[in-house]
């Protein structure tokens, strides 16, 4: 009865299936998108922090910082990150308090009750560079800049991507269809999904942040490098941590997995299972 | 356990034994899990994953119960308040790792346990129960998951529960005012969020007490086999522990190195990058998908594309999307054949090979970006998973031949023939020569 | 149902077949194995527990510094400190004489003004704004309010009169206003906790 039942049932969903292929079975020739013939995957980026036995190159992230704070930060907020965080870059304590002293955070005047600002402290995070997403948006072109604390996990292609978009600004094919090329306020660049993008190349010369000594040139390449190691950081700050618990754990387990496996054959001997 | 051999229970200690007086807990878990539960002794490693199942809600409801100390439902804060505890929580970031990924392990392991019962006709008389509590088990775990996914309120949290709360909008004339019960809105907001990390907290307590019922249903007739063949004498088990408490153990170890190894080394694999997006009602993202677990279903939601003897589309997708899911309830009286187990019925076991290629296939398209080929692919293989439960099974349950079984397990066991047992068809250990039955 | 075989080919579920040796190796095994996942169990449980512990931006506010070169003596302040109140008051030489003529034997908390302050700067009082009857915040650190009879803080909600060094004088309070960890970076800053 079950059975008869399931049948006609079976045999229904399957032919709506065949109505449904019927009905969509004049197909249009596969649509050959300028999108997809003139984007391009992310290059590749060797990060200190990639792999499983990765670890921060901290003269790099603190590179990455002075990238952000200089460039990226006048139109990008870096919300989740606090100043505090920065310790983990290899700044001291009073490294850190400078740092968040020389930043102006949100406050209330205590004498007014207007808003205004005053200098920030360690437990402060990064201040946005708008008070709100319209502020964001009306400066920006109706484009709003995302915040980038975890840019590199929020985007297909992490660090390598967000490398690629920073050096990716290319002047406009001249085979590019019509429809395809940028319009005002937007610029081309294959990396980027649909090939133009609102934001302006940001790193546009050699110096335009000047590194201190014992570093590499700040050449548009190594700040684009270098931003992106340090937008990796304050993605993912407990990478090492993530990786050398990782590590002990599957230590572990390999000597318990092999204990419970002779465990297991000790008591099964002797024992014909198959 | 009703097997008459079964050890019976003796307290070891002058303590156990005045507990087992007044609370007989102490025999109760002996005769489930301790020496006095005889269990087939030729059960494979595909038997291991109901217990990996149960270690898997466990790490699930301890890391969930520590995260909802820190986690907070509020549309407005709940993204900040994850980023919270992946930063600034002590081990905050390796216990949201493992309750992400647990989730993922959970399903990877309940999908095997399912699959071996469909293989070797676990569903079938007399466990039947066994069975439908285990669907039921299924079910629970996929609305748990489904509410989960939400919690982070991120823009796969949002545009995913907008999708799937839409499909009750398919349902006439009803559909849309359940729809807003259930979000206590229009669209997914704060009502919604608050509601599904309450139910989200509850269901795994839920889905526990309906996992003693089916281990419970399980232990009236013991477990099945790879032979499908009943237990007929002592001969034909051992008693659960020491030999299955230690291969257990073993098969824990080894499931545990895959987990550690995607939790720390690759814990944003199974995920999707906008989930790191927060929530935003006014952008859809360029690829709705929902988590790998859900993805046939997904696929299956969407093949459905000509409106069909009144009902319309989107509706066949919703109901063939649910339907997918309870024509398992019927599937002991759907299949009718007296043989049990896939190894003695090739017919059925080839048919089974295709419908697990089948269900690949059907989550890779549930992740695809439509096309002609991935809408006419899903068509196809929607068509064949129905037909295989609904058509196919329930015929050849009538008109197969089946290959000659074994009188019992131990038989099938000393005359090494139970080395075919294995799905694969060829024992690891034994390729070519199976042991000559002992004199 | 076919009966067992009767031979020796089919083992009882109770015949380990080991030997002497052998069950003493089964038994370490076992032994070995089950202390390897308590000690991972054990390892486990740390973050379970330590999770509960204050997370770093709780932390982080656990030390404030304070600037209070615009505290004239006679005046005092209230700020907030790890989310309670602190008084800082910046005590009159009349306050401080007060408070140091006062036998000790008369304090039901005896403590000197010196030892509640820092050594040439017995002047700053730094105390918590908190009761030590049962937590209300006493009245005299603004402008205006009851000093009580003492001269230093009253606590409205049941009557403790503390003097001029935050010390218990009168009421149910039993011990003298708690002077937290603090320390001098500069003669106008302070670093609290």
């Amino acid at each position: 009865m079950v059975r008869f039942f399931g049948i006609i049932v079976g045999l229904g969903f399957v032919s709506a299936l065949i109505f449904s292929i019927i009905g969509s079975l004049p197909f249009e020739a596969a649509e050959h998108s300028a999108v997809e013939e003139f984007h391009q995957e992310p290059r590749s980026l060797a990060l200190a922090s990639d792999g499983a036995f990765g670890k921060f190159d901290r003269q790099q992230l603190q590179r990455g910082l002075q990238v952000y704070s200089e460039v990226c930060s006048a139109c990008h907020s870096l919300r989740l990150v606090s100043f505090r965080d920065i310790a983990a870059l290899g700044y001291n304590e009073g490294q850190v308090k400078a740092f968040a002293a020389a930043q102006e955070v949100p406050s209330i005047d205590p004498d007014t009750g207007e808003p205004a600002t005053r200098p920030g402290l360690p437990k402060d995070y990064f201040p946005s560079p708008y008070p709100n997403d319209v502020a964001a948006r009306a400066a920006n072109n109706n484009a709003l800049p995302p915040d980038l604390s975890l840019i590199t996990k929020a985007r297909e292609g992490g660090a390598p991507y967000i490398y690629s978009l920073l050096t990716g600004y290319r002047k406009v094919p001249a085979n590019l269809p019509e429809e395809n090329r940028p319009g005002t306020g937007l610029h081309y660049n294959p990396y980027f999904a649909n090939l133009n993008l609102a934001m302006a190349p940001p790193l546009t010369s050699e110096g335009q942040v000047t590194y201190g000594p014992g570093n590499p040139k700040p050449t548009v390449d190594q700040m684009a490098k270098d931003v992106s190691a340090f937008l990796v950081w304050t993605a993912e700050p407990k990478l090492e941590n993530r990786l050398a618990v990782g590590w002990g754990a599957l230590g572990f387990l390999l000597i318990f997995t092999v204990l419970t496996y002779l465990s297991y054959r000790q008591i099964w001997a002797g024992k014909k299972e198959h | 356990m009703s097997f008459p051999w079964a050890e019976e229970y003796k307290p070891k200690s002058g303590f156990t034994q005045w507990i087992d007086e007044r609370l007989p807990l102490p025999r109760l878990v002996y005769g489930a899990i301790g020496a006095g539960y005889p269990v087939p002794r030729n059960l494979n490693y595909f038997w291991n994953f109901g217990v990996l199942a149960g270690v898997a809600l466990t790490i699930q409801i301890v890391t969930g119960i520590v995260l909802a100390m820190h986690y907070a439902a509020n549309a407005g804060i709940a993204f900040d308040s994850v980023e919270h505890i992946m930063r600034d929580v002590n081990s905050g970031w390796m216990l949201r790792y493992m309750h992400m990924n647990g989730a993922s392990f959970f399903f990877i392991v309940v999908y095997i346990h399912m699959f071996r019962g469909l293989y070797y006709g676990s569903y079938k008389a007399p466990r039947e129960m066994v069975w439908l509590l285990g669907v039921v088990i299924f079910l629970l775990m996929m609305a748990t998951a489904f509410m989960g996914y939400v919690l982070p309120w991120g823009q796969m949290s949002f545009w995913g529960a907008q999708v799937i709360t839409g499909f009750f909008s398919a349902i006439p004339i009803v559909g849309e005012p359940i729809r807003q019960l259930l979000l206590g809105g229009f669209a997914p907001d704060n009502a919604a969020l608050n509601r599904f990390f309450s139910l989200h907290y509850l269901l795994p307590f839920v889905i526990a007490g309906v996992i003693i019922l089916h281990i419970w249903a399980l232990h009236i007739p013991g477990s099945n086999n790879p032979t499908g063949v009943e237990v007929k004498s002592e001969s034909d088990t051992v008693p659960f522990h020491p030999y299955y408490t230690a291969k257990d153990g073993f098969g824990l170890g080894v499931f545990l190195i895959a987990f550690v190894i995607m939790a720390f080394f690759l814990p944003n694999f199974m995920g999707h990058p906008d989930n790191y997006i927060p929530a935003n009602p006014l952008s859809t993202p360029a690829h709705i998908v929902p988590e790998w677990y859900f993805l046939p279903f997904y696929a299956i939601l969407k093949a459905f594309t000509g409106n069909f003897l009144w009902i319309d589309a989107k509706l066949w997708g919703v109901i063939a999307m649910f339907g997918s899911i309870l024509i398992l309830f019927f599937l002991p009286w759907l299949d009718n054949s007296p043989v049990r187990s896939a190894k003695y019925r090739p017919t059925y076991r080839m048919f089974f090979w295709v419908l697990i290629v089948d269900v690949l296939i059907l989550g890779w398209l549930g992740q695809a970006h439509p096309s002609n080929w991935t809408i006419l692919a899903s068509q196809i293989c929607t068509a064949y998973y129905f037909a295989h439960f609904l058509i196919i099974v329930p015929i050849l349950s009538r008109i197969e031949t089946t290959l000659p079984m074994p009188n019992s397990i131990t038989e099938a066991v000393l005359s090494g023939e139970a080395d075919e047992a294995h799905p694969v068809g060829v024992s690891a250990t034994n390729p070519a020569h199976p042991e000559p039955a002992k004199a | 149902m076919t009966a067992p075989a009767p031979n020796a080919g089919i083992e009882s579920p109770h015949d380990d077949g080991v030997t002497e040796d052998g069950v003493r190796r089964r038994d370490f095994l076992n032994i070995a194995a089950v202390s390897f996942a308590g000690v991972g169990a054990v390892a486990v449980v740390f973050p379970l527990v330590n999770q509960m512990n204050p997370s770093a931006d709780v932390l982080a506010e656990a030390s404030i510094d304070v600037d209070i070169s615009a505290i004239e003596r006679g005046q005092s302040i209230k700020t907030s400190w790890r989310k309670q109140p602190i008084f800082i008051r910046n005590l009159t030489d009349k306050e401080m004489a007060e408070a140091n003529a006062v036998p000790l034997s008369e304090l039901r908390d005896p403590q000197t003004l010196a030892e509640r302050t820092k050594p040439g700067k017995e002047n700053w009082l730094i105390t918590l704004g908190v009761c030590t009857h049962l937590g209300c915040i006493p009245l005299g650190a603004a402008e205006g309010e009851d000093k009580g009879a003492y001269g230093g803080y009253f606590c409205p909600c049941h009557g403790s009169a503390y003097d001029t060094a935050a010390r218990i004088r009168k009421g149910p309070a039993p011990t003298n206003l708690v002077v937290p960890e603090y320390r001098f970076d500069t003669d106008t800053k302070i670093t609290i906790g």
